[in-house]
């Protein structure tokens, strides 16, 4: 029989307010085992922590109720209490009577009704608790970050700072990602290649990170702490080890009719290419789709021209399996199809562009070398507009776009009206804005810069059609603060296009068991107070992959991101939760149900010999967990039907005592 | 290929043309027209308020002669396809609307069972390219359209509600483009071609018909276009009246030209 | 009276199943129309007006009938709002009124004498719209 001690919390007025805590504590007095039942104004100050450590010590109590707040919030106190006082941590119940009861209700009588009920519940459990030892797992000690943008390099150089091993997988030939795209940044204006491609350097160069480039995670399977992940390397055709990136190959190559993804299809490449100058690793790729030579083998031109024979036709797509103790994601995100809004023309005309195509027509590297000039007939336009908000803030239900504010457009269109101000000033440039959102440090200033230095035309209203015409694109908006309907001859539209994760994510959550919203952005594992860790321990979020993002906050995540991954690679062992599933071998039907609906595949079968009450034996297929991959869902115990299955902490019997005790 | 076919008052009247073409090419065709017995007026638009009964029954005696027939419902008529099948979705997707329907019909002197949505609503358009295929109009073709340049007309109903309609990308579409494609001729695409021509709004305000209507055929003819072709009489009406410069004709009569029919030898 | 316009407000939203609240005030409906130059108050404007009751200056305005019904409010709507179902519910209550028919039967010969071409869509149309 269990000697069990009952501390009813006031918490303030909180739960008194609405629970007569004196007469729950009396009541719960006379429940099967409770030896000892008090109340204390605030049960988890040191003072009430103390009278718990008493009352174990004196009363020499062998399980405990505390009665309080939701036990996301104390349990983890309250079980640091008991183990301090000697007593197995798992030997606490919590009774919420806050969140579940006082709060809800308006009435005394009800909530003490309650009340009282709900720690009748917790002590019938705790009569069937049994002390739980949790076990323990090695930690690797490398990180893997997914995902080779600004998020991506700002976390590994983290991690790689305080000594530990970092790979970086990028599915791109280089990394850099979207920031490498840019021209300048906001609101301060700075180059944005100046301040990336030192940082990128700065990866390429330290000895703890390795960069797998043109690659993508396939497979992970582990654990926090032991993750064994399988990395596809896609063959670039090219020794990355050999070539030193002297870019002859890609001046020489007969096949120059490859759109360029880098300035996203504005001009063309080669087959064999450096996305950029500054790539990291600079080392050029085959693109099979277009290769002369890898497509009827006639060619080989640039394996001709390469000095150090680094060209390699017959190269393969290679695997590598590494094990990580952490992973972050850091995938990033791209802006959306203007396909479903052609009101705007895009698909129509090549004189409406998205904002990151007007970075590229603006960026020194770019198609142009910086100079604003049409796509259509390369003339410089004197009459700009930009359209906010396409495709962000639509309704939920919508087919076409995305419900939440895409938080930087607002920004970059600001960003990209002052600078064509700046460097054309005999350009008209209007702005079309349902609300203008700067909520950021120098955020606002440099809005109304853009205004009241620059002289751009900011206009509430939404653009309602584009029609491409002879040379111009008559644009049609509403003004509504002059109660107008506008017509405005443009030569450029820009469209500000809402962003969405990249599409590799949803697969990526897939693998990891990582959580994602219904707009494929990944779930953290608190909003407020757990930002950068996902529900999935020991897998971090780092930049736009969990919500839309500038660089300032993308940088700071990611360097939160390095910190929790940090504090997990210093540990040498994990404490792991006792609370996982078992099953009882002699019950189980070896059926695999509990093994199809184990999300995390802690479940397999194994084959067992059994001793068979004739003195047989008999070799039955049966479940078994693995303890350490087991996060204590409870799934398997609700499928099992012949009852094999079994949560500890959560036993069957004990769930049943808290229904009968509250049914009572 | 037989199908429940709904041609509508202004074909019987001031559009003939358009069905008597849009006949004789299904027949080329090898699709058989089965006009639906004793229809009745759609009411040329579809009123979008909840509680506006009667003026859809006639569409839903349509729909529910194309139902026990087991075949699609096709109108050649923008209006009239527009009225039919947003009367359909209702009927489909608004409970208290069907009940109130059904509850009419059943006063009916002959009541068939209740109409619950079953039919499916094509427009002749959508016949040609889903049932019969524009491969197969291709190859059909005896007199190709060749070096026409053709502007196509959609207006807004036979493309909006986009999501009830569900007939092409309401903003970018493509069908009367492959039709035009698919006759020998060149399509010429332009931004007003899913712009309002004024519709009834005529009556009450001829001026703002004719800045639409105008609109459209400015549109068309800067991007070199030679002629407009359209599937709905009053879109053509419309651009007729207010001074198109370019002849604008039904897309039916287009199809007939180009597949040889265009001349009954059986004449009226 | 605030009886009578919370009875109309009411009607209108029941008739239309527009739920105004949706509106972000994008002006995009406003953005978007072809008859906004004929009109009095605009797409934008019967969402708001109908959402804070205001709808008096509605049913009298000429703005119900210059609607051409084309649905690109509807279509191009980044909320889902349908003004163009609004503006509908807003001019069926003016001519439900007694005495409220816009246009009747008797108008139809002198419409349809004045021009022989007039194809009889335009006339079942307008009296669908304009007429109970």
């Amino acid at each position: 029989m269990q000697r069990i001690g009952v501390f009813v919390c006031h918490c303030g007025t909180n739960i008194a307010g609405t629970v007569d805590v004196k007469a729950v504590a009396e009541a719960l007095k006379t429940e099967p085992g409770v030896v000892f039942s008090t109340d204390y104004q605030y049960m988890c100050s040191q003072a009430g922590q103390d009278i718990i450590k008493n009352a174990i010590a004196e009363h020499k109590l062998t399980g405990i109720v505390v009665c309080s707040c939701s036990p996301r919030m104390h349990e983890t106190t309250f079980r640091k209490t008991a183990a301090a006082a000697g007593l197995n941590p798992y030997m606490v119940e919590i009774a919420n009577i806050r969140e579940q009861c006082s709060w809800v209700h308006k009435e005394m009588e009800v909530g003490t009704e309650k009340a009282i009920i709900l720690g009748k519940a917790a002590v019938a459990k705790v009569n069937l608790n049994t002390p739980l030892i949790p076990g323990e797992s090695p930690v690797t000690k490398r990180a893997l970050v997914i995902g080779g943008g600004i998020a991506g390099i700002q976390t590994a150089l983290d991690i790689a700072d305080a000594g530990f091993p970092v790979d970086i997988v990028e599915t791109k030939p280089t990394i850099g990602g979207k920031m490498a795209q840019l021209d300048k940044t906001f609101p301060t204006l700075d180059c944005a290649a100046c301040i990336l491609t030192p940082k990128m350097v700065d990866v390429a160069q330290n000895e703890k990170i390795r960069i797998f480039s043109y690659s993508e995670v396939t497979e992970v399977k582990g654990f926090v702490g032991s993750f064994d992940v399988t990395i596809k390397r896609r063959a670039r055709y090219v020794k990355e080890d050999v070539c030193t990136g002297c870019g002859l190959c890609t001046e020489k190559c007969p096949q120059k009719k490859v759109p360029n993804e880098f300035n996203l299809g504005m001009d063309n490449r080669r087959a064999i290419y450096i996305p950029f100058a500054q790539a990291v690793p600079k080392v050029a790729t085959i693109d099979p789709n277009y290769c002369t030579m890898l497509k009827t083998g006639k060619c080989g031109v640039c394996s001709k021209v390469c000095t150090v024979g680094a060209i390699d036709y017959k190269a393969q797509d290679e695997y590598v399996q590494e094990k990580y103790g952490a992973i972050v994601v850091a995938t990033g995100f791209n802006p959306i199809s203007m396909e479903k809004f052609d009101e705007y023309a895009y698909a129509q005309s090549k004189d409406v562009i998205t904002s990151l195509e007007f970075e590229r027509l603006t960026n020194a590297a770019g198609p142009t070398q910086g100079k604003l000039l049409r796509p259509s007939d390369g003339e410089h336009p004197h009459t700009i507009v930009f359209v906010q908000c396409v495709g962000s803030r639509c309704e939920s239900c919508a087919e076409k776009g995305k419900e939440y504010c895409s938080k930087i457009c607002c920004m970059y269109t600001a960003k990209h009206a002052m600078l064509t101000r700046d460097k054309y000033p005999d350009t008209d440039v209007y702005v079309f804005y349902i609300d203008v959102r700067t909520p950021g440090k120098n955020f606002d200033e440099f809005y109304r810069r853009a205004v009241e230095e620059y002289g751009v035309h900011y206009i509430k209203g939404m653009v309602g059609k584009v029609s491409p015409e002879g040379k111009k694109l008559k644009v049609q908006a509403s003004d509504l603060i002059a109660g107008k309907q506008l017509h405005i001859d443009a030569d450029l539209v820009v469209l500000a296009a809402a962003i969405e994760p990249d599409k590799s994510a949803r697969p990526l959550a897939t693998m990891l068991t990582a959580s994602m919203d219904t707009n494929d952005f990944f779930t953290e594992a608190h909003p407020k107070l757990r930002p950068v860790e996902s529900p999935t321990a020991g897998v971090f979020l780092s930049g736009a992959c969990q919500g839309p993002k500038d660089i300032p906050e993308t940088v700071s995540q990611a360097g939160a991101a390095a910190s929790k991954v940090i504090g997990l690679l210093c540990k040498d062992k994990l404490t792991g939760n006792p609370c996982v599933a078992h099953s009882n071998e002699w019950m189980c039907n070896g059926c695999s149900t509990c093994e199809k609906v184990c999300p995390y595949g802690a479940i397999t079968y194994i084959d067992k010999e059994f001793r068979m009450p004739d003195r047989t034996t008999k070799v039955r297929r049966v479940a078994s967990v693995n303890e350490a991959v087991c996060q204590g869902c409870g799934a398997c115990t609700v499928a099992c039907m012949s009852g094999a299955m079994d949560l500890k902490g959560f036993l069957n019997k004990q769930i049943m005592a808290e229904v009968d005790a509250i049914c009572k | 290929m037989k199908v429940s076919y709904f041609p509508g008052c202004t074909l019987r009247t001031k559009a003939k043309d358009l069905d008597r073409y849009a006949r004789r090419s299904a027949e080329a065709l090898g699709v058989e027209l089965c006009e639906i017995e004793d229809w009745q007026c759609c009411g040329g638009v579809f009123v979008s308020a909840k509680d506006e009964i009667a003026t859809k029954l006639s569409s839903v005696r349509a729909l529910a002669d194309a139902k026990a027939h087991g075949q699609p419902l096709v109108t050649v008529c923008s209006a009239c396809h527009n009225v039919i099948k947003q009367t359909n979705h209702a009927m489909q997707t608004d409970p208290d609307f069907a009940a109130k329907v059904n509850r009419y019909m059943a006063q009916d002197k002959n009541p068939g069972e209740p109409y619950g949505g079953e039919t499916e609503v094509i427009h002749y358009l959508e016949l040609l390219r889903d049932k019969v295929g524009f491969d197969k109009i291709k190859a059909a073709v005896k007199n190709p359209l060749t070096g026409k340049k053709i502007a196509a007309y959609y207006g807004c109903m036979l493309l909006r509600p986009g999501k009830v309609m569900a007939f092409d990308d309401p903003e970018n579409p493509s069908l009367m483009e492959d039709f035009i494609r698919a006759l020998g001729a060149e399509p010429v695409i332009y931004p007003a071609r899913n712009e309002c021509c004024g519709g009834y709004v005529v009556l009450e305000d001829p001026e703002s018909a004719e800045k639409k209507s105008r609109t459209v055929a400015t549109s068309a003819e800067s991007h070199g276009a030679e002629m407009i072709v359209t599937a709905c009489p009053l879109c053509r009406y419309n651009l007729v009246k207010n001074g198109s410069s370019l002849p604008v004709v039904y897309f039916t009569e287009l199809l007939a030209e180009a597949l040889g029919v265009k001349e009954d030898s059986n004449a009226e | 009276m605030q009886n009578k316009t919370e009875r109309q407000k009411e009607q209108i939203l029941r008739m239309s199943g527009v739920n105004p609240l949706k509106c972000m005030r994008c002006g995009k409906c406003s953005g978007t129309c072809p008859s906004y130059d004929e009109m009095e108050y605009h797409p934008h404007q019967f969402v708001y007006m109908v959402e804070t009751g205001d709808i008096e200056p509605l049913l009298k305005s000429e703005s119900i009938y210059k609607c051409l019904s084309c649905f690109a409010c509807v279509d191009r709507c980044p909320r889902g709002v349908e003004p163009a179902k609004l503006v509908e519910a807003v001019r069926i209550l003016a001519i439900r009124e007694k005495g409220g028919n816009h246009m009747t039967a008797n108008d139809i010969p002198a419409l349809s004498d004045a021009d022989a071409d007039l194809p009889q869509q335009a006339l079942v149309s307008a009296m669908r719209k304009y007429s109970k």
